[in-house]
């Protein structure tokens, strides 16, 4: 076991933990923050992503260890009032059936949206190919990022 | 209107104490949460008046729906209460929306499968807004001295006949004290408000925010974690283990067996699950160890059986081959899939002396406490079953195996448990969709088709009774089905849209080559053969009611008309290759239509048109989400799934090696729906059995090779 303080969503946390705890299961079970998902450990499926300095990560295989003084971003942390961009245009395609990738489709596309303005079909799924939705909602979280793209 | 008696399941109408989440504590901040955009809702009740077991009105106004089955993604927990508001006549903005627990005496058939909730539901549902409404308006007219009749009501404010007013949440206190009516009056279709209006996800801000929803986020005082190991093969059992390494790792409280399982319980899911990986098991290895190549074989032997005993049987087939002109025969192959619902299965219980408390995700909560009460030996009113939103289901959680481990650890263990599979526990403990084969063979006679087998060879099942009357049964003089049953100790069970999952595939893509083969159009194929139907329908009745077969003619051509239309069929496009599918099952009639193209040399699927035909369509987004999810499901299984056993193992432990669809991979769907007043039929499955037939259709009229086998992936020198 090791300390360490972590950054997350602009909190600092002191916690405890084996160093090669992936960040996945610090967050969801210590630090209580189950938005971001657990789906394949081996990132395959993006459930678990969340931002790392801005950038999109698979949280199931990056340890604590390696997270040194880096600012972790989930999706509780994404927006204030859900009024990120791509959450409002979540809502106004209704893209969720289950719900379970949702996090992780929210947070690969938050990423993509701050390197890239205007993302084309190709960029996008480039960017999302990491995502999987069991439920096949593919066809909405690709309008919905079209429509937040325009109003960043 | 409709009258209805309200005698059917009356139970659930009568006054109710307490009702499901009876002490329920709203705080502002949250129910802003729940509705962001629009007016205010109403503010938060002091008191709440509980009116029948799916809702309560609180003195402001404000309206609790329960919605009584589980939610899997199929959107039950938005469109089901919206149909209780509905016949309430209450404003959607001021519901709100909470899963109910298992209450057998207060509703029936709570559970998730077979896209039956909304039809089984529909009829009760509209009761229990009736009853309400009917309740809140008698009261208010013995208030005011006049009639019932004369009132009326719009957005939960009843008005009189003399300029009258009051708000539900002013009457419900003494509305809730009455005796329910005898009798309500439902709605005329034509007058729905909410009903046929989109209506977004009721825990749509829960989603997007990460809040605690599922079952694996579920977090109760006290809890611990557990992971299994469990016999890495089907046909293996445990002979001893080491849990040295196991008790070395921190977080790791103690290790415990229950039969062939190991469970390790630690403070953490991460110590779990390396826990889980440092135990070391010996396996005592049986002697049925199976493997997929081991299955073609004899499930392939078995398509060449005549059965003892036919399915259905009219005329004769055998006399009819003898005696045709040409025999054309094909067959096709599925492999086992798992589930992959992308939550792991997982459960949280808490078993002690005084309680058995279960919470998480389940498709049958019902059967699973029966289950339950069985296994701890306990009266099943001592056991809870609460549910929590489930990450998919697609079948794999009508099965509650791991509710009952669970159980069995926390029993073990004396302490709340909440288990969770690794995917590679998910994808290699699973009740798998059974591998099977289907064998078609037709007698032409004079250019016609004059006789039709099909037999069926399936993994520890055969399709469900009324599927030997699908279409084209009916249709045919002579027309025999023939099941086989192959035993296997490989764990099966229903797979999103059972036995239809292939079976359309296979029957479509055959109906396809036929038609080719015999020069007609395919499309004019399935309609001459309607027609017979219609005017001469061969066979007996298979059932009761006296049915000769297992679909209605004009929904099905319905259906099948639309698509042509909205797909300009008969008007063919340079470059673009059409494939067609059209299937009934549970209950909801689909046609689709795909388009291929060929890009770089390879065809690729450009667009699904899917026409379907389900009755009112209740919530339209939620509706096409649904229509949508199925192709795409549909498609990526018949593309990607690959799944085989040897020596009993899986081969295909995660996603690195089992393939899903992405989202590259998915094309347009445009989606019509047919203008109905019937009654509605679910959505949950129907749409995904014809989607792999419309695009090995398209792929064939592209390249001229035909797909006998799931995946296609396999054929790479056809689609790269
Ligand atoms: S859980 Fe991390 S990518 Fe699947
Ligand atoms: S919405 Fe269910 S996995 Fe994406």
């Amino acid at each position: 076991m090791a300390d360490y303080t972590i950054k997350v969503n602009n909190e600092l946390h002191k916690i405890s933990a084996d160093p090669d705890t992936p960040i996945l299961w610090v967050l969801r079970d210590q630090l209580k923050l189950v938005g971001t998902k657990y789906g394949c450990g081996i990132a395959q499926c993006g459930a678990c992503t969340i931002h790392l300095d801005g950038v999109a990560m698979r949280s199931c295989v990056y340890p604590i260890s390696q997270v040194g003084d880096a600012s972790i971003t989930t999706i509780e942390g994404l927006s204030e009032q859900a009024n990120h961009p791509l959450q409002k245009a979540w809502v106004e395609y209704d893209v969720p059936q289950c719900g379970y990738c949702q996090a992780g489709q929210i947070m690969s596309a938050a990423a993509l949206l701050k390197d890239n303005r205007n993302p084309s079909d190709s960029d996008i799924d480039q960017a999302m190919h990491g995502n999987i939705c069991r439920c096949g909602t593919y066809l909405r979280v690709k309008k919905a990022i079209k429509k937040a793209a325009k109003s960043v | 209107m409709t009258k209805v008696q309200t005698t059917y399941k009356r139970r659930s109408f009568l006054k109710v104490s307490a009702a499901a989440g009876g002490g329920m504590i709203l705080g502002f901040n949250w129910l802003m949460g729940c509705k962001p955009e629009g007016p205010l809702p109403k503010a938060i009740p002091s008191e709440w008046f509980d009116i029948n077991a799916f809702l309560k009105i609180g003195d402001t106004g404000l309206v609790t729906i329960y919605s009584p089955n589980p939610e899997i993604g199929q959107n039950i927990k938005t469109s089901m209460p919206m149909i209780v508001a509905e016949e309430l006549d209450v404003n959607w903005h001021d519901v709100v929306v909470e899963q109910a627990g298992l209450n057998t005496e207060w509703y029936t058939r709570q559970v998730a499968g077979g896209s039956q909730s909304i039809r089984q539901g529909w009829e009760s549902l509209r009761m229990a807004g009736a009853t309400a409404r009917k309740m809140l308006v008698d009261t208010a007219a013995e208030q005011w001295g006049v009639n019932a009749e004369d009132c009326s009501v719009a957005n939960g404010i009843i008005s009189g006949p003399n300029n009258e007013s009051i708000g539900y949440g002013e009457i419900a206190q003494l509305a809730s004290q009455r005796e329910v009516p005898e009798e309500v009056d439902l709605k005329d279709p034509n007058d729905f408000k909410i009903i046929g209006k989109s209506q977004t996800n009721v825990d749509l801000q829960d989603i997007i925010t990460g809040k605690p929803l599922f079952g694996l986020d579920v977090d109760k005082e006290g809890m611990v974690y557990a992971v299994v190991l469990r016999p890495p093969a089907f046909g293996y059992t445990l002979e001893s283990f080491d849990d040295t390494d196991t008790k070395a790792i921190n977080g790791v409280s103690d290790v415990v067996q229950f039969g062939d399982k190991i469970a390790v319980i630690a403070s953490n899911t991460w110590a779990a699950i390396k826990g889980q990986k440092a135990l070391k098991a010996e396996w005592k290895v049986g002697p049925d160890i199976e493997d997929s190549a081991y299955h073609d074989k004899e499930l392939l032997a078995l398509l060449d059986k005549k059965a003892d005993e036919a399915r259905r049987e009219d005329g004769d087939v055998f006399a009819a081959f003898d005696a045709a002109d040409e025999i054309f025969e094909r067959t096709y192959e599925a492999p086992f899939l798992p589930h992959s619902c992308l939550e792991p299965m997982n459960f949280y219980a808490d078993v002690n002396e005084t309680q058995a408390y279960f919470l998480g995700p389940i498709q049958t909560p019902e059967w699973t406490r029966n289950r339950l009460s069985k296994l701890l030996d306990r009266d099943p009113s001592e056991i809870k079953i609460d549910m929590t939103r489930m990450g998919g289901g697609f079948g794999r959680r009508l099965y509650g195996d791991f509710a009952l481990e669970a159980a069995e650890i926390s029993k073990l263990i004396e302490k709340p448990v909440k288990l969770t599979f690794t995917r590679e526990d998910d994808m290699t403990a699973g009740t798998y969709r059974p591998a099977s084969k289907f064998k078609f063979k037709t007698g032409i006679k004079d250019g016609k088709i004059d006789a039709w087998y099909m037999v069926e060879t399936c993994i520890n099942g055969r399709m469900w009774d009324p599927m030997p009357s699908n279409f084209p049964a009916g249709t045919i003089d002579n027309f025999r089905v023939d099941s086989h049953v192959f035993e296997s100790n490989i764990t099966t069970g229903a797979w999103r849209a059972p036995y239809a999952n292939f079976l359309a595939y296979a029957e479509q893509a055959y109906i396809d080559e036929l038609a080719m083969h015999l020069g007609k159009d395919p499309i004019d194929l399935r309609l001459e053969l309607f027609e017979r139907a219609r005017t001469n329908p061969v066979g007996e009745a298979y059932n009761d009611d006296g049915d000769k077969f297992n679909y209605d003619i004009d929904k099905y051509t319905g259906v099948i008309k639309l698509a042509r239309e909205k797909s300009n069929w008969d008007q063919p496009r340079e470059g673009v290759h059409l494939g067609f599918s059209a299937y009934y099952s549970h209950n909801t009639y689909v046609a689709e239509v795909a388009e291929v193209e060929m890009e770089n040399g390879m065809p690729v699927v450009k667009k699904i048109i899917c026409c379907v035909d389900c009755g009112i369509v209740v919530n339209p987004i939620a509706a096409k989400n649904q229509v949508e999810g199925g192709i795409i499901d549909g498609i990526g299984h018949a593309m990607y799934g690959q799944f085989d056993f040897e020596k009993g193992r899986t081969q295909q432990t995660n996603y690195d090696t089992y393939r899903l669809i992405r989202i590259s991979e998915v094309p347009e769907i445009e989606v019509h729906f047919v203008e109905s007043q019937n009654d509605p039929t679910g959505l949950g499955e129907p749409t995904l059995p014809p989607a792999g037939g419309a695009i090995a259709n398209a792929f064939a009229a592209a390249s001229g090779q035909r797909f006998y086998k799931q995946p296609f992936v396999n054929y790479k020198d056809v689609i790269g």
